[in-house]
């Protein structure tokens, strides 16, 4: 049995956003929505994290920050961009410093759009990266097994 | 001539000799036979002498007194002469007073006294002339070592090799003298010596601070001297004995308290409690070596062996609670002021003196759990202590720096020295290791004897000292991933003593029960009149031993154990500005920043200049009231 | 028998005290109007930080982790098995010193913070730990938790001073605010997460079990002030647990986190008022 659908603790990372996903996603926190009854937990910190939640689109300066993030997290991870910045840059898309969605730079598996992305979706989104998270454990057991 | 006789007057072959020969290569030869044949004597001594002891006197006891006197009269004279000629008059004061008293007591009063035993050799000595011995030898063969390297790295002070060498051995034949004697007289002088060997020690350099430090160390040295003097006088006249052992028997009557009463407070000097540890402190200013052998195995161990042989009259008079209140003051106080050092020498000082407090403590107490504390933690701690010095004087040697901040890249320099630091450090507080297992049968005595103040010391003192060594280990473990960068190594003269004394750190842990067994409870049971029991459970020595058993495999951590394990190796988190070396991020504009790691010191809270202003005052104030409580009772 | 019921400690203590955990959690979102995670919560975390892939920052630093455990498992079992009290605390101590000199092996800027704040939080609560079993022993004439238990008068009797300092410090043992400024639980991110920061999966499962363990052994000591020979005191004894336990969470709650200053000063001042006084009083009449 897999437990990481149980127990995804979250990475949140802020690009170039307008802070309104942000606010989002902390509202996803709260006690109206609360998305720690699914044991999801904000961490704060790559190497305890299974999902990396990213708001607003990346830019020439945050790239190599968003990497090393990425680069990290223990596997299994999966990347979940929220907001419309996030899947393809949104608004800011045409400004000097975007380069675009964080697809550009990390393989993203779950896109939440919405501008500013609903408590629900967010969720919605995370839940469905879960069962991308299981299919990945079950990938990764898969091959401990065959290395044993 | 037998054993013990030689076991005193070899030492003293060899200073001769090593201060004569001038040659480097063959002075170090003797110097480290000599040392060697010093804890084979030793060795040899204990084999023979240590089951049932052995008390005598010399036939030619007249010539032998006179020989004294006569060295005495030497002594004081350079003293007078130095101390004029530097204005230092306080010593010129102390010196002028005890040294006539002494002479005209001993010609008058003293000269008809008889005394039955000179030499006592009983299991206390025992274990005082093994660490001497053993330990004191290793200190001198590391001098050998440590010296060439000293005088490579500081070129500006003049070399006096031979004088230093000689110098460690004098002192070395003084304490086996000290511990040995029976006579005060004998004794007494002995005291003299130690105390003169520390002051030229601390002088070697000749810069301006060592002037005055080895000065500040002769002035309360020679203080506590007199008042040895003055009790010796009225033993002498009151008593009409001059022997220690009789002494401790005698009634503990007022009038009896008042040159014990005198002798703690020469102890009190010697072991460099408040209000007179500042001797101590400045002592930092020597070769490392001498450092060694003033904290760890003889000078700052023969105040509280006197202690230990005078804990039969103290206990609860008032003597002993005076006593007892200041080994509080000293324990706790000196220990704050070690969490606001980074030098590293300078928290072993305070921690030497924060340890000699407590043994001064258990010694005063006087029960019979006391006491075995107080031998034990005589035993652990110069075993420990010694260890950590030399390994700071290498450390310093290859580091550039005793700073504990500079620590940290000191296994990119020399794993081996980590990792010996790391054990002396792990010696001095961590649970099975033998400081530990003394501290928890000083606990208990405290509580069985009521000393409820005693008791609360001890329990802040542990909580302190805890800080300041665990940060001091971080430092040694943060850099023990690290590649040793460059082959650094060191000459064997230096390591060999140590790693000498890393296994007698170990091996001390895992015999002491035996050294309860057969040192401890036979001399406590000799001198209580009363079966002494080992304090603690022997399920609990057995957890301990455990505990140490799986300690051990520590150290494994300074080995990459998993090179076979593939684990993906990440950066550290910097919030992801890490610039791939672990060691700098990237800063606002871009460029690369140093993270730079720093203990924590809290010196707006401990600073050591307060600390030991108030432990001084408290002190002041307890012996203060300590001769009012004399008086009182003599009064009565 | 004797290993039998080692190893029903070593497996049961941890269930024990991730089942609190999970209770504690639960319990702190209802406080906050949420309806929170399940009660096993807890064993999922550490089950899947098990079956996760495990990562480091160096060869090293994971060692001290395993370490500690051992040595806090050896703490639950002398406890467990009516050992010497100061005995245990001295265990315990050696297990904490590990796990913090795990957070300099690290070399991590946050690990560190960490680490020194642990280390000044050790500073602050261990002569109220030490004082605590003695007072046991001039309580009850035993170090031994065997004999502490076999008293006929609960030696909260003679210790309520002593207990009231106790479940003052508890707060740093449970991690619990105001005193959690070295690492907290679930929600908070105060230096990311303290020395835990460059652990990762098994090596951050063994820190949480770690965590159950100590929880479990700081009850034991408040529960051996209720215990007597009687039957009945083995349940007043598990009820002031679970009691003391919901303190700390309202108390969790409650307040802010504080600065160490203050924890430092007011933990050493408890001590001093609250065990010395009732050290000395006990010590008078006994």
């Amino acid at each position: 049995m897999n437990f990481i659908k149980k127990s995804p603790w979250i990475l949140h990372y802020d690009g170039s956003s307008c802070n309104g996903c942000d606010i989002e996603v902390l509202a996803c926190l709260t006690p109206l929505y609360d998305v720690e009854r699914f044991g999801i937990i904000n961490t704060g910190n790559p190497k305890h994290a299974d999902i990396l939640l990213i708001t607003g689109s990346v830019n020439e300066q945050n790239i190599p920050i968003v990497k090393q993030l990425y680069e990290q997290m223990p596997e299994p991870k999966v990347v979940v961009a929220v907001g419309i910045c996030a899947t393809s840059g949104g608004i800011f898309a045409e400004c000097y410093n975007i380069v675009g969605g964080v697809d550009k730079v990390l393989p993203v598996d779950v896109y939440v759009p919405g501008c500013a992305a609903r408590p629900e979706s967010i969720i919605d989104g995370v839940v469905k990266a879960l069962a991308i998270l299981d299919e990945k454990q079950k990938i990764l057991s898969g091959k401990k097994a065959l290395a044993k | 001539m037998n054993l013990i006789t030689t076991l005193i007057l070899f030492p003293l072959a060899i200073a001769i000799l090593s201060f004569v020969i001038r040659q480097d290569k063959i002075r170090n030869a003797i110097v480290t036979l000599g040392a060697a044949s010093i804890a084979l004597l030793t060795v040899l001594v204990t084999v023979r002498y240590f089951g049932d002891g052995i008390t005598y006197s010399y036939h030619q006891e007249e010539g032998i007194s006179y020989l004294i006197m006569c060295l005495e009269i030497i002594i004081a004279g350079y003293v007078l002469v130095k101390s004029i000629r530097d204005k230092k008059y306080l010593v010129t004061v102390f010196a002028a007073i005890q040294t006539p008293l002494i002479l005209w007591f001993e010609l008058s009063a003293g000269h008809h006294i008889q005394i039955v035993n000179q030499i006592v050799y009983d299991k206390l000595s025992g274990i005082m002339v093994l660490i001497i011995g053993i330990i004191g030898s290793l200190i001198c063969i590391y001098a050998v070592g440590y010296m060439k390297d000293y005088h490579h790295h500081h070129k500006e002070y003049a070399e006096r090799k031979s004088f230093f060498l000689s110098i460690l051995f004098l002192f070395l034949s003084a304490m086996f003298g000290l511990v040995l004697s029976n006579n005060l007289t004998w004794l007494y002088f002995c005291w003299e010596v130690t105390s003169l060997c520390s002051f030229l020690l601390i002088g070697y350099t000749r810069t301006e601070e060592a002037k005055s430090n080895s000065y500040r160390a002769l002035t309360i040295n020679l203080g506590g001297g007199l008042a040895f003097a003055v009790a010796i006088v009225f033993i002498g006249l009151h008593y009409d004995t001059l022997e220690l052992s009789t002494l401790i028997s005698l009634e503990p009557e007022a009038i009896a308290m008042v040159p014990v009463f005198l002798m703690s407070v020469a102890a009190l000097t010697k072991s460099a409690q408040f209000p007179f540890s500042s001797w101590l402190l400045g002592a930092m200013v020597a070769p490392t070596p001498s450092s060694a052998l003033l904290h760890s195995a003889t000078m700052v161990k023969a105040g509280v062996y006197l202690i230990i042989r005078l804990a039969p009259m103290l206990g609860d008079s008032p003597v002993g609670i005076a006593v007892t209140g200041i080994g509080c003051a000293t324990f706790l106080l000196s220990s704050l002021a070690a969490v606001t050092q980074s030098d590293g020498k300078k928290i072993l000082a305070y921690s030497t003196v924060a340890n000699l407090g407590l043994i001064v403590i258990c010694a005063s107490i006087g029960s019979q759990e006391a006491l075995w504390a107080a031998i034990l933690l005589i035993i652990f701690h110069a075993s420990a202590k010694s260890l950590m010095f030399l390994c700071v004087g290498s450390i310093e040697h290859q580091l550039g720096s005793r700073n504990v901040e500079d620590m940290g890249d000191l296994a990119l320099v020399s794993r081996k020295l980590n990792l010996f630091m790391f054990i002396g450090i792990a010696g001095m507080f961590l649970a099975p290791f033998g400081m530990l297992i003394s501290k928890w049968v000083a606990m208990k005595a405290f509580i069985d004897s009521r000393h409820i103040l005693a008791v609360i010391v001890i329990a802040y003192g542990s909580a302190i000292t805890l800080f300041y060594w665990t940060k001091w280990m971080g430092k040694l473990v943060s850099g023990s991933n690290r590649k040793q960068e460059k082959e650094h190594s060191f000459s064997l003269f230096e390591e060999l003593p140590i790693i000498i004394h890393v296994i007698i750190v170990i091996v001390s842990c895992f015999a002491f029960p035996l050294i309860s067994d057969y040192a401890l409870v036979p001399y406590l049971t000799e001198l209580f009149g009363k079966d002494a029991v080992i304090p603690i459970g022997t399920s609990d020595v057995n957890l301990m031993i455990m505990m140490l058993a799986m300690l051990i495999i520590i150290p494994i951590s300074f080995i990459p154990l998993y090179k076979g394990d593939k684990r993906r190796i990440v950066p550290i988190y910097m919030a992801g500005e890490n610039t791939g070396d672990n060691e700098t991020f990237y800063g606002g504009l871009g460029e690369k920043r140093k993270a730079e790691m720093r203990n924590w010191y809290l010196s707006e809270y401990f600073d050591s200049k307060k600390m030991l202003f108030i432990g001084n005052i408290i002190a002041i104030l307890i012996l203060v009231l300590g001769v009012i409580l004399l008086i009182g009772g003599l009064a009565q | 028998m004797l290993i039998l019921k080692i190893i029903v400690i070593i497996l049961l203590t941890p269930i024990a005290g991730g089942l609190l955990t999970g209770m504690d959690r639960v319990i702190t979102a209802r406080m906050q109007g949420r309806q929170g995670p399940p009660l096993l919560q807890p064993f999922y975390d550490v089950l899947k930080l098990i079956q996760k892939e495990a990562i480091e920052v160096n060869l090293m630093h994971r060692f001290y982790v395993y370490l500690s455990l051992i040595f806090v498992i050896l703490t639950s079992v002398i406890l467990l098995l009516g050992g010497d009290i100061l005995l245990a605390v001295f265990a315990l101590t050696l297990g904490s010193v590990l796990f913090i000199l795990g957070g300099y092996a690290s070399n991590s800027p946050y690990s560190l913070i960490g680490s020194e704040r642990e280390l000044l939080q050790m500073m602050a609560y261990e002569p109220m730990v030490l004082l605590t079993g003695i007072g046991f022993y001039l309580a009850d004439k035993s170090f031994f938790i065997s004999d502490i238990i076999k008293n006929n008068i609960p030696a909260i009797v003679y210790l309520p001073g002593m207990f009231i300092g106790f479940v003052y410090i508890l707060t740093f043992k449970l991690r619990k605010s105001p005193f959690d400024f070295s690492m907290s639980h679930h929600g908070h991110q105060e230096i990311v997460q303290g020395i835990t920061t460059e652990y990762s999966g098994k090596d951050l499962a063994v820190i949480e079990i770690t965590h159950w363990y100590e929880q479990i052994i700081a009850l034991v000591f408040v529960f051996l002030f209720f215990a007597t020979s009687h039957i009945s005191s083995i349940i007043v004894g598990i009820i002031v647990c679970l009691l003391v336990y919901f303190l700390e969470i309202l108390i969790d709650n409650g307040f802010a986190r504080m600065k160490w200053n203050f924890a430092l000063k007011s933990a050493w001042l408890v001590t001093a008022v609250l065990g010395s006084v009732n050290l000395m009083v006990l010590s008078y009449f006994r």
